[in-house]
């Protein structure tokens, strides 16, 4: 517990003072060092949870746990990546500046999530998502451009007014459990769950998921997100789609769970519903003719958040959880690709991209593998969770929510393969890079096996993890 | 309890109303300076160790370091007058005023306020203050003013939250106080780039990305 979150804080310190650049070599041991000490602490906390954890402020639930692991694993596959990203920006492009602040901001980015989703008091959960946005803000500055410089004040100043409200719907929250004895942890609160005030309760749901849903890129409430992601470097991109959208998403799952404890489950998963179709509905329509790839890759992102959501209104627990984790794994692999396409091309425009296969083989196969994945075609990982949030929600008897949703789903299947298909397709482009480094296709190669592995065969303690994860949402 | 409330509303309207940067930030530290008293108030004003001491970082936050903060901030930036707003000051004040009705002839709808000791409008008062919080942050287009805007609908939310204040663990507060000082350090920083980068801080140069060229 301790090494997830202290360490990288405090690695996070120090690299603050290495400011020389010289001292470049020092600021990448310490990235490194805090992933993989990172990735030390999820495991140990995989084997000693019960003695590890601090209850409320610092305790890891199943379902905390899975986001956890995704942190962990990505962050490290996106820390390795940017080692090299950067190397070879430096090589062909700008100069650049700001390294100790790049690698600062990562760490206490990562010790925030990492506090983010191992506290069940729903007050250390909104202090943890909102240290999240001012510690990545920075990161999506990192250009120091007028476009990066407009993308992340958007994010800085959307964001926090979003938390903001969330706090007010997390007083409305703490306002329902007057008087009933009630603390603001998780566990106190679902125990006290039939004494709270409905009606409260109602609005502060209402307010943190209009509050989180702004952090988490549900539409209409997204519009800091195509920009943040589009402008800011692609490692951060896929940390800020993979993982921190995860975290504002925890955050309502927390108060889905205090919904369904106190009986709002009905009136809970009707507003997940319709939040979950406007934001597939919204990114279906600006897939449609999207002129730039990492935008494209950020709409993508917010129609998946919006499948999640969906899922979790129409009780497909486990599918939800299950996309979750692949939806992370796969956007993460894209936005890193993308990263070397923006490498190899320089641009971001889709139609300036061609002949990606013959230009670059090992991006072109993984971008076509991530591309397929995430536009739901088999045999990959999304495509399991998809049909099985498809399966659940006919089961469960939503028949119109399921025909939008495929209806969404197939329009975005045909606007981005497309697009997908033109950037591969074609002839030979010479690019200023060459041949591309190890280091920015392997993080990636690793992520691709991951989902075709899992697409073929989901492991016994992948979905057991993910059921006992599933546990704490069913109804009582 | 009530001279607070009313301090509290008065200051907004203040930051609402003032065309001129220094009065709204000092305005705001005004604001900031009952909030921590009424704070102080409603956990019982007690004078021991707990209560002095979250009074004392909650009065040193709210009314010296984010107001010297955001003083820092407009040191080097060319104009403080407000040049070609979008709404006009006085629709602005009117638009105030019928969200202060609106907010006081809501009283009945919100079912919180039952409990001794709690003035009935204390909810109004924080409804009126985030709601123009709100109308502060979509109508000035000066970075500072979104900022101070930000501030003032944060005050309301913790306005609010004076009806919960006894059930918060102090070291909750402290972490929700310190984001607070984190952020606006950070959107100090921000303008001071986005004045190093367009020459003024209207927000409305900002306006490159989007979907439609």
């Amino acid at each position: 517990m301790i090494l997830t979150i202290f360490v990288p804080l405090f690695l996070g310190i120090i690299t603050l003072f290495l400011r020389d650049n010289k001292r470049i070599g020092a600021r990448r041991t310490l990235l490194i060092t805090g992933a993989l000490l990172h990735n030390a602490g999820t495991i140990s906390i995989l084997f000693f949870n019960k003695w590890l954890s601090w209850a409320p402020y610092l305790q890891v639930d199943g379902l905390g746990f899975i986001f956890l692991i995704l942190i962990s694993i990505i962050f490290t596959v996106t820390s390795f990546y940017s080692l090299g990203y950067f190397t070879l920006k430096r090589k062909y492009a700008e100069k650049e500046s700001g390294g100790h602040i790049y690698v600062s901001c990562m760490l206490f980015f990562l010790s925030a999530m990492t506090l983010a989703v191992s506290t069940t008091h729903i007050g250390v959960l909104w202090i943890a998502i909102e240290s999240t946005t001012l510690a990545s803000a920075p990161l999506i500055y990192y250009h120091q451009s007028r476009r990066s410089l407009e993308a992340a004040w958007k994010y800085l100043l959307i964001c926090s007014v979003g938390i903001a409200i969330a706090l007010l719907g997390l007083f409305f929250v703490a306002a329902s459990a007057r008087g009933t004895g009630a603390e603001l942890s998780l566990s106190s609160l679902i125990g006290h769950a039939r004494e709270l005030d409905v009606r409260l309760l109602r609005i502060g749901f209402i307010l943190v998921l209009i509050g989180f849903g702004t952090k988490m890129g549900l539409a209409p409430f997204h519009n800091w997100l195509p920009d943040a992601h589009s402008e800011a470097p692609s490692p951060i991109s896929a940390l800020l789609s993979a993982t921190l959208l995860n975290c504002a998403l925890l955050g309502i799952i927390r108060f889905y769970q205090i919904c369904l404890a106190a009986g709002l489950g009905a009136f809970a998963n009707r507003l997940m519903m319709v939040f979950g179709l406007i934001s597939l509905f919204i990114s279906a329509v600006f897939i449609t003719n999207q002129k730039d790839y990492k935008r494209l890759l950020a709409y993508s992102s917010i129609e998946h958040m919006g499948i999640i959501t969906l899922g979790i209104g129409i009780s497909a627990n486990f599918a939800s959880l299950l996309h979750v984790v692949s939806h992370s794994l796969t956007k993460a692999l894209l936005f890193l690709t993308a990263g070397n396409i923006l490498l190899l091309y320089r641009t971001k425009s889709i139609s300036d991209v061609g002949g990606l296969l013959k230009t670059s083989p090992q991006t072109g196969i993984l971008f076509i593998i991530g591309g397929f994945a995430i536009i739901g075609s088999p045999p990959f990982l999304p495509f399991i969770s998809e049909f099985l949030i498809l399966r659940d929600g006919i089961n469960g008897g939503h028949i119109l929510a399921m025909s939008l949703y495929l209806l969404f789903l197939g329009i975005i299947f045909v606007s981005m393969s497309m697009a997908i298909l033109k950037m591969v397709q074609g002839k030979r482009r010479e690019t200023i890079a060459g041949d591309l480094p190890k280091i920015v296709i392997v993080p990636q190669v690793v992520l691709a096996v991951a989902i075709v592995i899992m697409g073929l065969y989901l492991p016994q303690y992948v979905s057991d993890i993910i059921r006992s994860a599933t546990r704490l949402l069913t109804t009582l | 309890m009530n001279w607070i409330l009313i301090g509290i509303v008065l200051t907004t309207f203040i930051v609402l109303g003032s065309s001129r940067i220094v009065p709204r930030i000092k305005a705001v530290a005004v604001q900031g300076a009952l909030l921590s008293v009424m704070q102080f108030i409603m956990r019982g004003a007690r004078f021991d160790l707990h209560g002095s001491f979250l009074l004392i970082i909650t009065l040193v936050i709210k009314t010296i370091i984010i107001p010297v903060l955001i003083f820092r901030t407009i040191k080097g930036l060319s104009t403080n007058v407000d040049k070609e707003p979008i709404i006009g000051n006085h629709l602005l004040s009117l638009t105030a005023g019928l969200i202060a009705v609106f907010s006081f002839s809501s009283i009945k709808v919100f079912p919180i306020i039952s409990e001794p000791g709690i003035s009935p409008f204390l909810v109004p008062s924080a409804l009126t203050t985030v709601l123009t919080g709100f109308l502060i942050l979509v109508t000035k287009a000066k970075a500072t003013n979104q900022v101070l805007g930000f501030l003032v609908l944060e005050n309301g939310i913790f306005t609010f939250g004076m009806t919960i204040i006894s059930e918060f663990p102090m070291m909750v507060e402290i972490g929700v106080l310190l984001d607070l000082v984190v952020g606006v350090f950070i959107m100090g920083i921000m303008i001071y780039h986005i004045n190093k980068t367009f020459d003024n801080i209207d927000t409305r140069t900002l306006s490159v990305l989007g979907d439609v060229e």
